[in-house]
């Protein structure tokens, strides 16, 4: 008993003493994404958007090797993120926590980023009161108002007068209604009819049928990726409600690349706002998309994939930036106004609000070369989140 | 408004015929042997993983992989019989929850091991897909198709348990067992062939439903609260019941949602508790 005890203690001192001298090296990253439960895809294609990036750009910056350290929240759990973002920076000493695939997940975790002084990069989550919540949080994805309050004032000029919403009944859903009808309203246009859908909806036959009743102009649709895309395309051309009929909106989870497979001809004319188009026509993309899917068993990157691979990007750049100084006011200062292109576009960091600022893609889909496609129909450049700073 | 009542009751009866095919099964396994499987989704989502599967890969028409599905789960399952479920039939209703619903998560790790974690697809032939036009009204053809699929099953459920000599056999397994094998039926090999049929049916509902609800690791969660509401209010072991308490859900849902939106989704289980208040047992339940 005393032997192993003894043991135990050398060995112990021993893996004490090796990584404290390997700390003196390594970059330790926390990332807490939903490795399981009904989020797990999401934050699958999101580490696979780091990996990606560590592959291409070598494990090693300003002089340090990176180590991640995974931890898994199983889904939208605030406290869970809190536990594991405080387990991370205290027993695992990391520099910088990133991952959040959502919102609560960010929610969670942005307390111990202030206590703790950490630079915590937000790699999905997409409301817009995410970056508000600490002054070391930095988002590399997307808000969804950003994406869809200019995408209603667009709407207003191709000539639509009247709109029906259709969103998921949850916290990013109602964001999209709400910033879709501000943009839309305050541009002139109507809404005719608001509908909201369970979350986990199975089926949406019921909905459907009451935009068919109402017969808009268009009707702007919002339910979270998976199968609900390709469920509720299906079940608006069920009704005859398709283009050129009805102008079919929303934002791109609707046209993802398995929802499209599954859509088939259905797809065919919708028209949806988004930050990162898979189909664009653009030479870092191009490799960017062909490293990706190569890496990948040729699955196609997607949103989550780009906030991660970006995230990296801004990690390993502002580490360069303060010469391999972690503490997160220095890393912090060093993302303020930091721009660079993507394979997503032109992108940067508003010094504001830390904030992502980009081009919002409106795409449609259209046949090229005998398949259908995103394909671009207009670009607004330099969009802020339109909610920040405004008196709410 | 006529026609919007009749789409309304056309969709919904639709839905409570996917319900019904994804639970049928569990009525079965559950009402006939008392053996509550929870993991009854698992084989659900699996079965689905099959069809889609052999369609991608082996490039089989839809029609050819709804039989393999039935039929790759009622093998998985007597596997699975065999080794793990035969030692829980007398275990108590707790261990048999805690055991099955472990199950699921075991399941749900294969999948994504197996299968990744991204949404399948599967691609239905043309005349399966789009809708017809009858009366003024759109109908969705794979919708049809579903309701078509699963009063066959209804019918040749109810045929095959109280008209043939393998449905005597499993009645009077389940009512004495120990009469039964006094009587030299082989119980075991009884139930064994029942618990096939329930995960056989679990397969061909998980394949049908994938087009409707679609499919990733997640989904034997994602049905199991579907499928136990249906039981509990069908009545277990009721073939009958659980097709009317099927319907029933699936029309009001659908009709609650159509009507009131801003509580629609919580109607089913407003129905649900109704239903268990006026009859506990189930609608059909005779125990």
């Amino acid at each position: 008993m005393l032997k192993s005890t003894a043991l135990a203690v050398v060995l112990g001192l021993g893996v004490a003493w090796s990584s404290g001298a390997v700390a003196q090296e390594t970059l330790k990253i926390g990332v807490i994404l939903p490795y399981s439960g009904p989020f797990a895809d999401a934050a699958n294609q999101l580490q696979a958007g780091i990996d990606l990036y560590i592959a291409e750009h070598g494990d090693e910056v300003a002089g340090r090797k990176i180590e991640l350290i995974k931890r898994d929240t199983g889904g939208p759990a605030p406290d869970v993120a809190r536990r594991l973002a405080q387990e991370l920076v205290v027993r695992d000493n990391v520099d910088i926590l990133a991952g959040f695939a959502l919102t609560p997940e960010a929610l969670g975790a942005a307390e111990i980023a202030t206590e703790a002084q950490k630079l915590m990069v937000v790699m999905n989550a997409a409301t817009s009161v995410v970056t508000e919540q600490s002054p070391y949080i930095v988002r590399t994805s997307v808000t969804i108002p950003q994406l869809n309050y200019a995408f209603g004032t667009w709407a207003y000029e191709q000539g639509i007068r009247e709109a029906y919403t259709l969103v998921a009944d949850y916290g990013p859903g109602i964001d999209a209604e709400t910033s879709f009808a501000k943009g839309f309203t305050e541009a002139g246009g109507t809404i005719v009819g608001a509908d909201r859908t369970p979350v986990a909806n199975p089926d949406f036959s019921a909905y459907v049928q009451r935009v068919a009743d109402a017969d808009p102009e268009a009707v702007y649709i919002f339910v979270p990726g998976g199968a609900q895309p390709a469920a509720i395309g299906k079940a608006l051309v069920d009704r005859g409600l398709a283009p050129p009929d009805i102008k079919v909106l929303g934002q791109g989870e609707l046209t993802h690349p398995e929802a499209l497979e599954s859509m088939g001809e259905t797809a065919r004319g919708i028209i949806t706002t988004f930050h990162y188009t898979l189909e664009r026509d653009d030479p870092l993309n191009k490799a960017y998309v062909d490293g990706y899917t190569a890496a990948n068993n040729g699955r196609e990157p997607d949103l989550f994939s780009i906030g991660g691979y970006d995230g990296m990007h801004l990690i390993y750049e502002a580490v360069k930036a303060t010469n391999g100084d972690t503490s997160g006011d220095a890393l912090v200062e060093a993302a303020k106004g930091m721009a660079w292109d993507s394979p997503r576009g032109p992108m940067s960091i508003d010094p504001e609000t830390r904030d992502v600022i980009q081009t919002v893609y409106i795409r449609e889909i259209q046949e090229v070369d005998g398949e259908l496609q995103n394909v671009i129909v207009h670009e607004i450049p330099n969009v802020k989140d339109p909610l920040h700073g405004a008196a709410q | 408004m006529i026609s919007q009542i009749v789409i309304v009751l056309f969709d919904g009866f639709a839905f409570g015929m996917l319900l019904f095919l994804l639970s049928v099964g569990l009525s079965v396994t559950l009402g006939m042997m008392n053996f509550i499987n929870l993991a009854h989704g698992a084989f659900g989502m699996f079965g689905g993983y099959v069809a889609v599967t052999v369609m991608r890969q082996l490039g089989l028409p839809f029609l050819a992989a709804l039989p393999l599905a039935f039929i790759a789960m009622a093998l998985l399952s007597i596997l699975i019989e065999r080794t793990l479920f035969r030692r829980l039939y007398k275990a108590g209703e707790l261990n048999q929850v805690l055991f099955t619903i472990g199950v699921v998560f075991v399941a749900a790790a294969a999948a994504t091991f197996t299968f990744g974690t991204v949404q399948q697809v599967i691609i239905l032939p043309d005349w399966l897909r789009g809708s017809a036009e009858i009366g003024g009204v759109r109908f969705g053809i794979y919708r049809a198709f579903i309701i078509l699929v699963a009063l066959i099953i209804t019918a040749l459920l109810v045929f095959g348990l109280e008209r043939t000599r393998l449905g005597a056999q499993i009645r009077a397994a389940v009512d004495n067992q120990r009469m039964a094998q006094g009587l030299g039926l082989d119980v075991e090999r009884v139930f064994a062939i029942t618990f096939a049929l329930g995960c056989g049916l679990a397969g061909l509902g998980g394949a049908l439903a994938v087009e409707i609800v679609g499919l990733s690791p997640s989904f034997g969660f994602q049905m199991l609260v579907y499928v136990l509401i249906v039981v509990s209010v069908g009545g277990l072991g009721s073939i009958s019941g659980s097709f009317a308490g099927a319907a029933l859900l699936g029309i009001g849902d659908v009709a609650g949602k159509y009507f009131w939106p801003e509580i629609g989704s919580f109607l089913i289980y407003l129905l649900l508790v109704a239903i268990l208040l006026v009859r506990p047992l189930g609608l059909f339940g005779k125990r």
